[in-house]
């Protein structure tokens, strides 16, 4: 059985910050199809529409028919695991640091052995299920972990080097006046977080639901924080960004109003400032300490959480301007990806489909509880997960995205 | 299946080791080049009448074989790069006799070597194979040692083999790399020490490792009659044979390919095991021994651990093995480790092998092992060889 994660110790303020390293990332292309399924938290492997032989490695040709027709597909994940050993010497600093260091050897029902990283509760020569986990470098890894869940299993050593798990972490959730922030902190703090700082982009205007909502637990902590600002931006990072493990960027200026006709740019200029200006300002505050931290003791900073919408992917022309400064934040997340990609911080972004809040009253149903969306962003740092589409309307149209772009063009605009 | 022809005709001569050592500054092509000369000067035989070469080198990169001609300043007409690891040394062999046979080539120098710097394991582990990199290296990057540690937990498993079975086979190697100059383990070994090892990779412990070092080995392989008009001692090929990737759906390795082409290799050479007066297997890990034993026909399937207690394996022993103390108590010179058995039974039917000598020796089995591309290793062959006659 799994030891539950003790609490961080208080750091020695002297004590050199351990450097992030990164496990190996070289990979050919082909098995980068590995990490297109690991990022949104699901299990693939190479089939062979030919002969339906499961390949692994990946390959470039069918290794049992020769075809060139290789599809990514879901297989079945159990096997059993026929050989295991325990590494106490590896030839990478990354696993030096972390050994002793368990692998196997999983006979998959699906016909390949594959080598895996073996959880502690996995028995010797005994049924296993395998997952397709991001590591620090953001590759994917195969993971056998024992058939039934065992109690703290996500608190293995293995494991935590996959997720983002919020327990005893400092969280910062940098707008928590809306009815989705404040749904976050609450799933923060029900997910073990040991302090929630919750921004306050309107110190100024009183608000009795709020000001309640941050007595309701001593692990709140309010902070001021406009992200339009920049002085505003920069002062918190002063004093709190050493202390921010996950940040979860939940501003969002969500108005109605198309592109030709809109009467000026004014409602474009104030969403991409918020979505895409505002991002970048937290980036440039709060990124490079994040980065310092990564490797800082048992709960480094690890992951950066940006609420976008399934809009960033497909416009919805009735809001089109917002659509378009949620596209721009999505592409301004990926450089970010790749600039926390050396440290090993995960960036997660969240793409829901309409949130039940005073700004989509007028949408049909269905429509997300915040509630829902909190839960599943907890989840996916949790699981570890890069990309997750939140509901029925954002994995519909992220399944006809795929299918056929142009129908869903047409569909939106209609 | 047409029959395949005898290897008659054919010499491999002048065994030859340059000495190893454990870091090295001097590249691959240095191993290499101190190689060829050592089999010019010790054949008598003119650089310019070398007419064939093959190479085998992890590090000799970005340069192959070819590259290496110039280095050399050779002008061969005939010229192979075997990148096989542990099998290098017997396709090699093969791959030569039948050159030499057909009159592509006169004498073809085989030559094996590796440097190794400080930080080239790292390096060749890390960018061994696609397949490597693609789906063990980022599980631990344990090396070669997790690979075998997993067969090794395996064949332990499912046939009972004990770690003093193991450290039976790696106690002999040592006794019998005493009395080898170029060994670099010069101190003996106990079972006591065996067993009180430090892990590496469980169950593999510190004695069950190879230490990676630089060297070279090399022979030549010319005809019958030049080697008569050079006077020198020379062995006869009776049989070999090679297989890569042989049983692909097994689900861990359990056996090599040799199990495939085991009773080809006898009946070609007209012998059987019992014929055979000393052995020499690939030792990266002690467990490819035992698998060796089983599908070269010494025991059955299994057996190996009941083989291995009943057996002294050491030079005056019941079954001679590895000789030279083979790459455990050697050391591990890159690709010559794929040399190193067949170079010592050149020496042991020669004559030439002083106090490893095995009395009497005239049937010796070589066998290689090499490339762990994912999980398994790929290659394998064998040779049966035979003093030649003056
Ligand atoms: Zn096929």
């Amino acid at each position: 059985m799994t030891d539950a994660t003790p609490k961080p110790k208080r750091k020695n303020p002297v004590a050199r910050t351990r450097l992030p390293t990164l496990p190996p990332a070289s990979r050919s292309r082909a098995a980068l199809g590995l990490a297109r399924a690991a990022a949104e938290g699901r299990f693939e492997m190479q089939a062979c529409a030919d002969c339906g032989a499961v390949q692994y490695p990946p390959r470039e040709v069918c290794g049992s028919c020769l075809s060139e027709r290789l599809d990514w597909r879901e297989v079945a994940n159990g096997g059993a695991l026929i050989a295991t050993t325990t590494l106490r010497h590896s030839n990478d600093p990354y696993f030096r640091e972390r050994l002793p260091w368990r692998v196997g050897t999983v006979k998959m029902d699906a016909g390949p052995s594959v080598v895996a990283h073996v959880h502690e509760d996995c028995h010797e020569a005994g049924r296993v299920r395998l997952a397709l986990k991001l590591d620090r470098s953001g590759q994917a890894v195969l993971h056998a972990l024992p058939a039934e869940d065992t109690p703290n299993m996500n608190d293995s050593p293995q494991l935590r080097e996959t997720h983002c798990d919020p327990k005893h972490r400092r969280v910062l959730v940098t707008d928590g006046r809306s009815t989705l922030g404040r749904a976050m902190v609450k799933a923060l703090l029900d997910a073990g977080a040991s302090t929630v700082f919750i921004g306050d982009p309107a110190t100024w205007k009183a608000d009795a639901g709020f000001d309640a909502f941050v007595a309701s637990d001593p692990r709140i902590e309010p902070v001021a924080l406009d992200v339009t600002d920049t002085d505003s931006v920069d002062r918190l990072a002063a004093s709190i960004g050493a202390k921010v493990e996950i940040l979860i960027n939940t501003a969002d200026h969500l108005r109605d109003g198309g592109v030709m006709n809109a009467r000026d740019v004014g409602l474009a200029r104030d969403a991409f400032d918020v979505n895409v200006l505002g991002l970048m300002r937290l980036a440039q505050a709060f990124g490079p300490t994040m980065c310092f931290r990564a490797a800082d003791g048992t709960h480094g900073a690890v992951a950066w959480v940006n609420l976008l919408s399934i809009h960033a992917l497909a416009a919805l022309p009735a809001r089109g301007a917002w659509s378009a400064s949620k596209a721009a934040a999505l592409s301004a997340a990926l450089t970010l990806r790749a600039e926390f990609g050396g440290a090993g911080i995960r960036v997660m972004n969240v793409f829901p489909g309409p949130i039940d809040d005073e700004w989509e009253q007028l949408t049909p149903p269905p429509k997300l509880a915040p509630s829902a969306v909190a839960a599943a962003v907890v989840r996916g740092l949790r699981d570890g997960v890069e990309d997750l589409y939140v509901g029925d309307v954002a994995e519909e149209l992220r399944a006809r995205l795929r299918d056929n772009q142009k129908a869903v063009e047409r569909e939106l605009g209609g | 299946m047409r029959s395949r022809q005898s290897y008659d005709g054919v010499a491999a001569a002048v065994p030859f080791t340059v000495p190893y050592a454990r870091y090295s500054t001097h590249a691959a092509h240095w191993w290499l080049g101190r190689a060829l000369a050592a089999l010019i000067r010790e054949s008598g035989i003119a650089k310019a009448d070398i007419d064939g070469v093959c190479v085998s080198s992890f590090t000799l990169g970005p340069d192959t074989a070819v590259g290496l001609m110039q280095h050399l300043g050779m002008s061969p007409r005939w010229l192979d790069h075997i990148p096989m690891g542990g099998a290098s040394g017997v396709v090699a062999l093969r791959r030569a006799a039948r050159a030499v046979q057909a009159g592509d080539a006169e004498v073809i120098a085989c030559i094996a070597g590796d440097t190794n710097h400080v930080d080239s394991f790292r390096h060749t582990v890390s960018q061994f194979s696609r397949f490597a990199q693609d789906a063990v290296y980022p599980y631990g990057a344990g090396g070669p040692n997790a690979s075998f540690a997993l067969l090794t937990d395996h064949y332990m498993r499912q046939y009972g083999a004990t770690r003093e079975d193991f450290g039976k086979l790696c106690v002999a190697q040592r006794d019998n790399a005493l009395r080898n100059p170029h060994a670099l383990m010069k101190k003996p070994l106990t079972l006591a020490q065996y067993l009180d090892a430090r892990p590496i990779t469980d169950p593999i412990h510190l004695f069950d490792c190879v230490m990676p070092c630089a060297g070279a080995e090399g022979f030549l392989v010319m005809t019958e009659e030049r080697a008569r008009a050079l006077k020198l001692p020379r062995v006869r090929i009776r049989s070999t044979i090679e297989r890569h990737n042989a049983y692909p759906d097994d689900p861990i390795q359990f056996r090599g390919g040799w199990a495939m082409d085991r009773d080809a290799l006898y009946e070609h050479a007209g012998l059987s095991p019992a014929d055979v007066d000393f052995v020499e297997t690939y030792d990266d890990y002690p467990v490819i021994n035992m698998l060796q034993f089983e599908d070269l026909g010494f025991c059955a399937k299994g057996e190996a651990p009941a083989f291995v207690r009943e057996h002294d394996f050491t030079i005056d022993g019941s079954f001679p093995f590895n000789t030279s103390g083979g790459q455990l108590s050697v050391g591990q010179a890159g690709a010559a480790g794929g040399y190193l058995g067949l170079v010592q039974a050149l020496r042991q039917l020669t004559n030439v092998a002083g106090a490893m000598q095995v009395a009497d020796a005239r049937i010796g089995l070589v066998s290689g092992f090499g490339m762990i591309n994912y999980d398994r290793g790929l290659c394998s062959g064998a040779a049966l060889l035979e003093r030649g006659t003056a």
